[in-house]
């Protein structure tokens, strides 16, 4: 049996598995979309500071629901994964022919599944409330594309620990960690415009500044290469560090001769 | 034993680090359509050699061979050839039991047109029709361990490794389940290798026994052969009094050998040609009461006794204290005969 129809298999548990739970469902779909009405109705003046990059805040706080969602997902690959070493699943599955990277191949896949979803959610609602995205149909395609590579950034960086540590609890305790760093992050003013030069400077240093600027750019100034250059590169070395991690830690797991 | 279902040990050792050898040397063997049943208490040994010999863990030395293949050389014919249902029954309990077939009958690679008759015919074979569209998180433990011994079933499998299958059962669920694993040995040809911890399912279930202490097999052969070794049945007493144990002590003393009993009683292995009935005069002769008396024939606990000195369903490591005298456990013989609050 091939990796991929083993991978789409386990990528059908995964969905399932965050279908089936509410919990799962509802907080990352919820939750970004009304921390961005806050956002968008709170700090709408933001936009009249000089040199802010559009004078609609919708369009610039349209990258937060992607980024709080990664989170989730994060969240949901790392618990799952955590789920089947505690129950001793990984041990069933490890008496299958299946191949270790199928189990990690689906449960990102479903992982990513979901985030595609949520994604599609977060642009509909967007659009409704007047969102004007500055590079069109393509440029959705763009974002989308990105959004799916931080989603499985974040997943694997989830699966990672989930795999190492075997522990739900421990998988929960990082959710605190990644949101501080989207908070010191150019979540919420552009860099240029952080008055503080500490803040300024670790939002400079934090990789999640540029999947947020990576994002941004797409509605806001239409094709900019650098940003998407540097959204695409830091999603992608986080996603590589992150897979090949938890490859290593499913290695360890999954132990047969 | 090349190409055949049954398992052949050799000096097979686990040792982990900074801790003592969990399997230390074991040998056996187990001939195809056997069910052997490994018996012993927690921590002897049974599961880590369960782990070895289902390719899941690799053994510190020594060799095995499952189904005629080399447990560290040849790890997936193993696996193709063996079904396992391990300690814990692992399920997802965000899934149904018909997901769980589906899964499981994918990744072992059935061809796709027999899967759903397959996962079907399985989780009617255990009982779960009606629950099989149910999510596992809510099975309770029994349907828990049928599913799962559906799942180690899906690929038809030669040989069957079941770790403590019914840990936890009720009476009834550890019936059926039996029932199910006789069923699959008798009429299907399926090997078992079967751990327990308990005296009656290795009685009932195995056709041969290995009784394994501190990683060693201290005794192995049919539960009939095994009992024989011990031979003459034992009686055990408990006083009334707590004081009293001496006293009796004594007059069990004149039928037989002192043997190992329950906390705060007394034992003696039975000279032949006496009985219960001379036991209980003896007592009330002497004026003492006693408030629990029972004849046990020979059982696999008595075997377990005589092979480590040491009970086996009373807790392999309870210390037979005055302490333990209100908690203590019953004799671990089968069917005892028994007289309560006896002498004057």
């Amino acid at each position: 049996m091939s990796l991929l129809a083993q991978g789409a298999e386990m990528a059908r548990r995964s969905v399932l598995q965050t279908l089936r739970q509410p919990a799962m469902v509802i907080p990352p779909i919820g939750f970004p979309l009304i921390l961005m009405a806050v956002n968008a109705g709170g700090l709408e003046s933001a936009t009249r500071l000089p040199g802010f990059p559009t004078d609609d805040y919708l369009n610039f706080v349209i990258a937060f629901p992607f980024i709080q969602g990664s989170l989730f997902a994060a969240i949901n690959a790392g618990s799952s994964l955590a789920r089947d070493v505690e129950t001793g699943f990984l041990k069933r599955l490890a008496l299958t022919p299946m191949q270790r990277a199928a189990m990690l191949l689906g449960n990102l896949a479903g992982v990513m599944t979901v985030a595609l979803l949520s994604s599609c959610i977060y642009l509909g609602v967007g659009f409704a409330a007047g969102l004007h995205f500055e590079a069109g149909a393509g440029g959705v395609l763009v974002l989308l594309a990105l959004a799916l590579l931080i989603a499985l950034a974040f997943a694997s960086l989830g699966a990672l620990i989930g795999l190492r540590t075997g522990s739900g609890e421990a998988v929960q305790g990082i959710f605190p960690l990644l949101f501080v760093l989207v908070f010191l992050s150019s979540s919420a003013l552009p860099r240029e415009l952080i008055e503080r030069d500490w803040f300024r400077t670790i939002a400079t240093i934090n990789p999640v500044s540029y999947l947020f600027e990576g994002l941004r750019s797409l509605v806001i100034f239409g094709w900019d290469g650098e940003a998407l250059a540097l959204g695409f590169g830091v999603a992608l070395a986080i996603a590589v560090l992150g897979v090949l991690g938890a490859a290593s830690a499913l290695r360890t797991r999954l132990v047969r001769t | 034993m090349t190409d055949t279902n049954g398992i052949e040990v050799l000096g097979l050792v686990r040792e982990f680090k900074n801790g003592p050898r969990a399997v230390d040397g074991v040998d056996l063997a187990v001939a195809p359509g056997e069910i052997y049943g490994f018996l012993g208490p927690n921590g002897a040994g049974k599961s880590t050699a369960v782990l070895m010999l289902t390719t899941l863990l690799p053994p510190t030395a020594g060799t095995a061979r499952v189904a005629g293949h080399d447990i560290v050389r040849d790890g997936p014919a193993v696996r193709a050839a063996i079904g396992a249902a391990l300690q814990e029954a692992a399920l997802d309990p965000l899934l149904t039991g018909r997901d769980h077939m589906r899964l499981q009958t994918t990744l072992q690679g059935l061809p796709k047109a027999q899967r759903r008759p397959r996962g079907d015919e399985l989780i009617e074979r255990v009982g779960l029709a009606d629950a099989g569209d149910r999510k596992v998180g809510g099975y309770s433990g029994g349907m828990k361990r049928r599913l799962d011994l559906a799942l180690a079933l899906v690929h038809s499998p030669r040989v069957l490794f079941l770790d403590e299958p019914t840990t936890g059962l009720d009476p009834s669920s550890r019936a059926d389940l039996w029932q199910e694993v006789a069923h699959l040995a008798r009429d299907d040809g399926v090997t078992v290798f079967l751990t327990t911890q308990y005296l009656e399912e290795a009685d009932v279930l195995a056709d041969r026994v290995g009784i394994i202490d501190h990683g060693r097999i201290v005794a192995e052969g049919t539960p009939e052969a095994l009992k024989a070794q011990i031979g003459r049945p034992s009686v055990e007493a408990k006083p009334a009094e707590r004081g009293d144990r001496d006293a009796v002590a004594a007059v069990l003393a004149r039928f037989g050998a002192p043997v190992a009993a329950s906390p705060g009683a007394a034992a003696v292995r039975l000279e032949s040609g006496e009985d219960l009935v001379a036991v209980v005069r003896a007592l009330d002769a002497d004026g003492v009461r006693v408030a629990d008396l029972q004849l046990h024939q020979p059982s696999l606990d008595d075997v377990f006794l005589a092979k480590t000195g040491r009970k086996l369903e009373a807790g392999a490591d309870a210390p037979a204290s005055e302490e333990a005298w209100s908690a203590s456990a019953g004799p671990g013989s089968q069917e005892p005969a028994q007289v309560r609050g006896t002498g004057a």
